[in-house]
């Protein structure tokens, strides 16, 4: 008995240690300063690693460009309910559409929004299938993205491959999470913490940090501005892990540290942080009026199974578009081949 | 300074590394060896630089001085002075100093025919340093890897490099360093607490014996570690909480470059659960 327990003890042991050996790195490394010598700022990547999340971020080719028929979308008397790319032209409306098929549904095709009767006839204007309605409305989003959030996105723009990369719905998504249920007495809540989450970068901090934080005015910055507490914060302990889990989610969605943006020496300084943080800045805007104006808008038109557990529609947050990456798709351009995303939404 | 009327008794010749004779003498209380005069160059010259350095800088706020180490690029070569290089020789004089003074250690413990614990110890300490400054920087790289010497400049640079990894409690090494660290400080309050208590009784009663001191942890916990063992546990805890700082800032970087949270992936990945 005292052998048998020693000797499951020494199996386990070994068995755990090689489970925790699985996962180092090994130099050399690459680094990068990002600020001045001697204070830290500075990001190490490992070069092996880097180059399989490169593989994984590449931007299809464009198709090549249409051949201008002269004839618009809206003005093709077969063609009806063009709610959107009216002004098209119709070849360019069929090259999107392709693209459109490949970024988002490439293995369900067409039908995946286009309705089709039982003899394969396909009747293209037909809103009957959610899908459709919800690619209409993301079309509407992207436009809005490209045209009135520049100051995230610049010229790089966005298509729906930068969050669809093939997939009917995006692999990073969001639903509120209240958690798994729980005991009741002192036990019976979580506070929304301590359960290791992978949207958090799996620390045991707020596991929904955006349903709190991403909504609109909400306040995230819960950091006090001066050395001692003389009031210019009231935030809770929970408040500020929030935030942090929050951060987190940042920098896990983009894959880089929290001096990318910040010096912290002091989170709270925008003269000390880097230029970054304004475009995060601008970010956490957009994703909070691209969910609040276009995702929510959508809620009656998913069906059940698309929503989450408290029945809310699947959101978008960094993740959604970075994908691990600092740029997402390492700031490839491809919106500057299908300008009819750039357009102002009428 | 006087010489304590016993103390010529341990003031003998030979036990050195280096130097037979030559510097086998002392300066007052100071024994003095080959390593004493390194010891003494190494920090009167790192020293005189670091005023020096400072001098070249915005500022004489002893808060505020800052000698800071190359910009990346340099690599691992040498900066020009006031660009790092300052940085640099200072760093050969602080280990040099350093290592110098553990060997003056070692020739002393020599001399009286004792272990070589307090050296060893010392230089875990030293580890300790040579590892942020030195073996860490190599495995990167760039002497741009290694931390500032200032007050205020060095914690800058200790908190940027923890959020480097996201959240630094999550880096395993630290949790352990962590953890010998208060351990040594439970240690060490419980050991001198135990010493000063049986060592003051009441008014009126004769002090007491280490047979006291066992049977009053014996009566709380049920074991008594030892008038020696206590030593040897304060020993081991200390220079295991060193060691283990070293070895949780050497693999932040070199071994490991993603947050420190997700190093824990390979528990919730254990395919018992997930």
């Amino acid at each position: 008995m005292k052998y048998a327990l020693a000797f499951i003890g020494i199996i386990a042991g070994t068995l755990l240690t090689i489970a925790m050996m699985l996962s180092w790195e090994r130099p050399p490394m690459a680094s990068n300063q990002i600020g001045p010598r001697g204070v830290g700022m500075v990001e190490i990547n490992n070069p092996r690693m880097e180059a399989k999340l490169q593989k994984a971020n590449v931007a299809p080719e464009a198709d090549p460009p249409a051949e201008v028929s002269g004839v618009k979308a809206k003005d093709n008397e077969e063609w009806k309910n063009i709610q959107v790319l009216g002004e098209l032209d119709v070849n360019e409306f069929n090259r999107l559409m392709g693209a459109i098929t490949t970024w988002v549904a490439p293995e369900q095709g067409c039908l995946y929004c286009h309705k089709a009767d039982d003899q394969g006839n396909v009747n293209w204007a037909d809103d009957s299938l959610y899908t459709k309605v919800v690619a209409r409305r993301m079309l509407q989003m992207t436009r809005e993205i490209n045209t009135k959030w520049t100051s995230h996105v610049e010229q790089t723009g966005v298509t729906c491959y930068t969050c669809h990369r093939g997939n009917p719905v995006p692999a990073n998504i969001w639903f509120k999470n209240e958690g798994s249920p729980q005991a009741a007495g002192m036990a019976s809540s979580r506070q929304g913490q301590n359960l290791a989450s992978k949207v958090v970068g799996t620390t045991s901090l707020t596991y929904d940090p955006f349903t709190p934080l991403l909504a609109k005015d909400a306040n995230i910055r819960v950091n006090a501005t001066t050395a001692l507490p003389e009031g210019t914060t009231n935030a809770s302990i929970h408040d500020t892990e929030t935030t942090f889990a929050l951060m987190m989610h940042f920098s896990t969605a983009l894959g880089v540290n929290c001096t990318y943006c910040h010096n912290s020496r002091q989170f709270a300084s925008w003269a000390e942080s880097r230029p970054q943080r304004v475009t995060a800045w601008h970010g956490i805007r957009m994703v909070s009026e691209v969910n609040e104006t276009y995702i929510t808008s959508l809620q009656e038109v998913f069906p059940k199974n698309r929503l989450g557990p408290l029945g809310d529609v699947a959101k978008v947050n960094c993740a959604t578009c970075h994908q691990g990456v600092y740029k997402p798709l390492y700031g490839a351009a491809m919106v500057k081949d299908y300008e009819e995303l750039r357009q102002p939404n009428p | 300074m006087a010489m304590l009327s016993f103390e010529k008794k341990y003031r003998v010749r030979g036990g050195t590394l280096i130097g037979g004779d030559l510097f086998d003498f002392w300066v007052g209380p100071f024994y003095v060896g080959f390593f004493g005069v390194l010891t003494m160059l190494f920090a009167t010259l790192g020293t005189a630089l670091i005023i020096y350095a400072a001098s070249q800088g915005p500022t004489w706020n002893i808060w505020q001085i800052n000698i800071a180490p190359p910009d990346l690029k340099y690599g691992l070569a040498l900066a020009p002075l006031k660009e790092g290089g300052f940085w640099q020789i200072i760093t050969i004089c602080a280990t040099g100093a350093f290592v110098s003074w553990a060997l003056r250690e070692v020739e002393i413990c020599r001399k009286l025919g004792i272990g070589y614990h307090v050296p060893v110890a010392f230089g875990f300490a030293i580890l300790a340093y040579v590892t942020l400054v030195i073996i860490r920087p190599l495995l990167l790289g760039a002497w741009g890897h290694g931390f500032p010497y200032g007050i205020i400049s060095h914690l800058d640079w200790v908190s940027n490099v923890g959020y480097q990894y996201l959240h630094f409690h999550y880096n395993p090494a630290h949790m352990i360093a962590v953890s010998l660290f208060f351990t040594t400080t439970l240690a060490l309050a419980l050991h001198g607490g135990l010493v000063l208590s049986a060592t003051n009784p009441p008014k009126g009663q004769a002090v007491k014996t280490p047979e006291h001191e066992d049977t009053f942890f014996r009566d709380t916990i049920g074991y008594s570690i030892g008038t020696l063992g206590i030593h040897r546990l304060g020993f081991f805890l200390a220079i295991a909480a060193v060691f283990w700082s070293a070895i949780c800032i050497v693999i932040s970087g070199p071994f490991w470059t993603r947050g420190w949270p997700e190093w824990w992936n390979w528990w919730l990945d254990l395919p018992i659960w997930s």
